[in-house]
């Protein structure tokens, strides 16, 4: 009796001490962990963020809580320089959006993606092209005849900032196209959904999210999509179509290709364990229901990366941003 | 003006008035050249960035003028305020100054319990007991507050680090 | 009518214990955070989002939306105290409600503002209940012209009735809108004014710039004056409550033509902020009062109070049913709505009726423990002044520091509320105006950012502004607005000539 009470002891203290060692080894943060977001609260970067945040809490699968921070200053510059100012503190990480490539390149703010740790890509956000329902475009071939038609500048596309991603893809559509837009940039996705159903402007380029309010209210009008396939999510939305029935743009004669990166990294000069850490965190979040309902309200794409593969992908795009907004005019000139 | 007794000299308003009418009309140059960088043309997208800016700048350096004007003509003699009050002044902006200075190296609470501490003491001449009561008591109410309940985090100094707040 | 019926269900919800509970501690928490500067209503929701996430979507936003209330009722506290509000739409509080608080009337001037808020608050519940489709049509038709005419029109309504000399009033405010320029222009996506520095990135923050120029410079002036602060002999008791309601009726039609105001502008999505303002210099201008404006009037404390919170409440209106929000924290609460899977816009009032109408009967039931809970604590928030100077002033500017460093979390921003502190009392010392250069900057950028997106749209001409019915009269209303002591005088002028 008294041995066997002796060798639970023993076991439970060699359990104890192995958990000791391997908590040792492995990093955990010491103190609350802030979740920095370039972008303003209620957009696109803010909710999923929030939305980590909340699901962190409500599995607790952080022992320190996470705060999330917007940092939205200068295209959210503020926020990359605030990491970018802070080498070797674990306790800092950024949700970035495409504005991680175009927000040095437009302004001139000395920052570049390299200055950062790469930790994980969560998803990728889609970009469809919507009409007012009530204008006769049922495709995108009425679409691009109706602005062919028109004079240059005459037809209004809406998007979130300026010199950003839906400035770039509108630049992209003209090029396609062979005409000109007159872009006027709004604050918010959501306002530029709304500006859409009240006719200020004539089509737009919003995130799923955005605009399937409006959608399901016979509002708008989703014409294609810029991806290379379709979209995975084939429950209804309104009127027997979900987001699968939308064609890519490139089966309907617009060859452009663009998706936004929703992705986290970490201070400069972050050691692996740190890494391995919060890898290990956001594949826990991905593995929750919510994380999952998340991912199917806004349509995402949700491809994950980590690692090498992670860098590589980010490496491309920041090419690919640099010749697409040179192409665009949209370098800084030196201010 | 300089005519009165010394206890209540000073600066006088004029001088003031004009030397604040000079301040905005260099703050409304500044702002025009930075506009300039910027562009005020009518660009491709329309109004370029600075074309705004340039005529705000502008407005600000001709009301500066007609103010300078209007402060120098002016027939009042009076004092902007007595070197006493000025002094009175100074006294809070002075620390105040040192306190946000020191912010950013030894954190904010222990910035505040050594203000809060130096004003009472100082200006408010209360026993020791009540300055360390308040000074101790806001910062660490505010730590609670602030860091623990809205998870908002505070500047932090080597303090803090080392009692691993 | 079944908006009524829906009504009556959407109680019954609302009022489930637990519901009632969750409204108090959203009240309540919403008070602290109006109260702290730097913990704004967007900020406090955001912060407690994700402790909802594990509540039913119903009690969530029933707490998410008292703290909403909570945090509107607490804005005008630190207002009318201290002369530092710590909402963009309190500051139009401090015009009246600071000086009455120098006069011993603090409970006066917060009994004033918490019920005049209450009222607003009620007749924008009112009409979200009962038009709520036909309103949201209404803010379709605003397109970055008719914004535009909007802020053109707050700003008209408020200038030109300061009595300070107007070429003061024309350097303060277009200070204000240079300042407002600074950072990133959100037309072009370039950087300006930043003279290459990257704390200058984010621009001056609104908060920043009223916390030194109201709030420190407030301090300064009370120390060239001697260590004390005026007001303590207030009254602090709960009978104040009850002889300020009994003047309130008197102002009834100031109240009407401020929740008319504050409506209109949360649907439109202006914001609270412009209402607050508009409100007051209609008030001051109609009202015959109007000379005792900023000395301490009453009146000039019902009217802003009322029609910012008219503009809090109804800015909820767009966001339910447009998806698109009104003011900052209706963003945040948006977001709310999308994580707990609830998709606001068109379909929302029908798919989601038991959500949408709980919401709707806990703004009735929230205002209602809001305005007990406040009330309650008027002799509480009086006795503060009593506070002797030298205690309370250093705490204050603590938590002035705080207010500044959590806007951005950068310590920079500390050391600019400073600055403008000292610049505060040296522009007021020298009669500039503060309230125009602060307007300018609240609303400068969007002003701006409404009329280049106007002029894009027309390939530059300016016929933008004239180019409709609605955009055109709410650009007459304007001008009419600004030259009206001009009309006045005219017609004056004339009806002595026909005598």
């Amino acid at each position: 009796m008294r041995r066997s009470v002796l060798c639970v002891g023993l076991t439970a203290i060699a359990a104890l001490c192995a958990s000791g060692i391997a908590a040792s080894a492995a990093w955990e943060p010491v103190r609350p962990v802030e979740f920095i977001v370039p972008a303003g609260t209620g957009g696109g970067a803010d909710q999923m963020a929030r939305t980590i945040q909340g699901i962190v809490t409500k599995h607790n699968l952080m022992k320190q809580p996470m705060v999330v921070i917007n940092k939205s200053g200068g295209a959210g510059g503020e926020g990359f320089l605030d990491l970018k100012t802070s080498p070797g503190n674990p306790h800092k990480i950024i949700i970035t959006l495409s504005n991680l490539f175009t927000t040095p390149l437009a302004t001139g703010i000395p920052f570049s993606w390299k200055d950062l740790t790469p930790v994980a890509m969560l998803a990728l956000d889609e970009f469809v092209l919507w009409v007012n329902a009530e204008k006769p475009y049922n495709n995108v071939k009425d679409y691009v005849d109706a602005v062919k038609k028109a004079p240059a500048g005459s037809i209004k596309m809406g998007g979130t900032g300026s010199k950003q991603e839906d400035q770039i893809i509108t630049v992209a559509i003209e090029k396609a196209v062979g005409t000109k837009f007159t872009y006027i940039p709004y604050k918010g996705g959501g306002e530029v959904a709304v500006q859409l159903v009240g006719n200020h402007i004539d089509s737009s380029v919003n995130n799923p999210i955005e605009a399937v309010a409006q959608w399901r209210g016979g509002k708008l009008r989703p014409l294609c999509v810029f991806d290379s396939k379709p979209m995975a999510y084939d429950e209804q939305v309104v009127n027997g179509k979900g987001w699968k029935d939308i064609p890519t743009c490139k089966s309907q004669g617009l060859d452009m290709e663009y998706l936004m990166l929703r992705g986290v990294f970490m201070s400069p000069k972050a050691t692996k364990d740190q890494v391995e850490y919060y890898i290990d965190l956001f594949k826990k979040v991905r593995a929750t229901p919510e994380w999952q309902d998340f991912m199917k309200s806004g349509a995402f794409n949700t491809t994950f990366l980590t690692g090498d593969d992670y860098a590589k992908w980010v490496e491309v795009e920041q090419k690919r941003h640099e010749v697409l907004m040179k192409e665009a005019g949209f370098l800084a000139t030196g201010n | 003006m300089a005519t009165n007794s010394s206890h209540n000299a000073g600066p006088t308003h004029k001088a003031v008035e004009a030397g604040i009418a000079v301040l905005i009309a260099l703050f409304g140059a500044l702002v025009i050249i930075g506009s300039l960088k910027a562009g005020i043309t009518w660009g491709a997208e329309g109004p370029r960035a600075g074309f705004v800016p340039f005529y705000i700048g502008i407005f600000i350096v001709a009301a500066s003028a007609v103010n300078l004007w209007n402060g120098l003509r002016d027939e009042n003699d009076g004092l902007f305020a007595e070197w006493g009050q000025l002094r009175r002044v100074m006294s809070v902006v002075v620390p105040t100054a040192i306190y946000v200075g020191s912010m950013p190296f030894i954190g904010l609470y222990v910035a505040s319990i050594i203000f809060i501490g130096w004003f009472m003491r100082w200006l408010g001449k209360y026993s020791w007991l009540t300055v360390i009561a308040v000074a101790f008591g806001m910062p660490i109410v505010t730590y609670f507050i602030f860091e623990r309940w809205f998870l908002v985090p505070l500047p932090k100094g080597p303090i803090e680090e080392w009692l691993g707040l | 009518m079944e908006e009524i019926a829906n009504l009556f269900q959407g109680f019954s919800v609302a009022l489930q214990p637990f519901n009632i509970m969750v409204m108090f501690v959203g009240i309540m928490l919403g008070v602290i955070i109006g109260v702290l500067p730097g913990l704004g209503g967007a900020n406090g929701v955001a912060i407690l989002l994700p402790l909802t996430f594990s509540m039913p979507p119903t009690s969530a936003i029933i707490m998410l939306s008292c703290i909403y209330w909570g945090a509107l009722f607490g804005g005008a506290i630190t207002s009318i105290l201290f002369n530092i509000p710590g909402e963009p739409w309190s500051v139009a509080t401090t015009f009246d409600g600071y000086p009455m608080a120098q006069q011993g009337k603090a409970g006066e001037a917060l009994a004033a503002a918490f019920t005049s808020s209450f009222v607003g608050a009620l007749f924008a519940v009112i009409m979200i209940t009962l038009v709520a489709p036909l309103v949201a049509s209404f803010a379709l038709q605003f397109g970055p012209a008719e914004k535009f005419a909007v802020y053109f029109l707050a700003f008209c309504s408020f200038v030109g009735l300061s009595k300070e000399p107007p070429f003061k009033t024309i350097a303060a405010m277009m200070i204000g809108f240079a300042l407002a320029a600074v950072g990133l222009d959100s037309i072009t996506g370039q950087l300006r004014l930043t003279f290459g520095f990257t704390e200058l990135l984010n621009g001056f923050d609104f908060l920043i710039a009223v916390i030194g120029l109201f709030g420190i410079g407030e301090i300064l002036l009370t120390m060239e004056e001697g260590l004390s602060f005026r007001g303590g002999n207030a009254k602090i008791n709960l009978r104040v409550v009850l002889q300020t309601w009994k003047r309130l009726p008197g102002y009834w039609v100031t109240s009407l033509r401020s929740c008319i105001i504050g409506c209109w502008m949360g649907i439109t999505p202006a914001g609270a902020t412009p209402a607050s303002f508009m409100s007051y210099g209609i008030a001051k201008r109609v009202s015959k009062n109007g000379n005792n404006f900023g000395k301490g009037e009453i009146e000039g404390v019902i009217a802003p109070e009322t029609a910012a919170h008219a503009a809090g409440t109804a800015a909820l209106l767009p966001m339910l049913s447009l998806g698109v929000p009104g003011s900052p924290t209706a963003a945040v609460l948006l977001g709310g709505l999308l994580i707990w899977g609830l998709q606001p816009g068109p379909m929302l009032f029908t798919e989601q009726k038991e959500f949408v109408w709980g919401l709707i009967a806990s703004m009735y039931l929230g205002n209602l423990v809001g305005l007990l809970v406040v009330l309650t604590c008027v002799p509480i928030f009086a006795a503060i002044l009593r506070v002797p100077f030298s205690i309370i002033a250093p705490l204050i500017l603590v938590l002035c520091a705080i207010g500044a460093y959590s806007v951005h979390s950068s310590t920079f921003d500390v050391m600019l509320m400073l600055v403008f502190g000292v610049v505060g009392y040296l522009l007021k010392k020298c009669n500039y105006p503060l309230a125009p250069l602060v307007l300018a900057i609240v609303l400068g950028d969007k002003a701006e950012e409404a009329f280049r997106q106007s002029l894009l749209g027309s390939q530059g001409s300016l016929g933008v502004f004239f180019s409709n019915t609605l955009v055109s009269t709410i650009m007459i209303l304007g001008l009419i607005a600004l030259f009206w002591s001009a009309i006045q005088k005219g017609y004056t002028r004339l009806r002595t000539a026909a005598a």
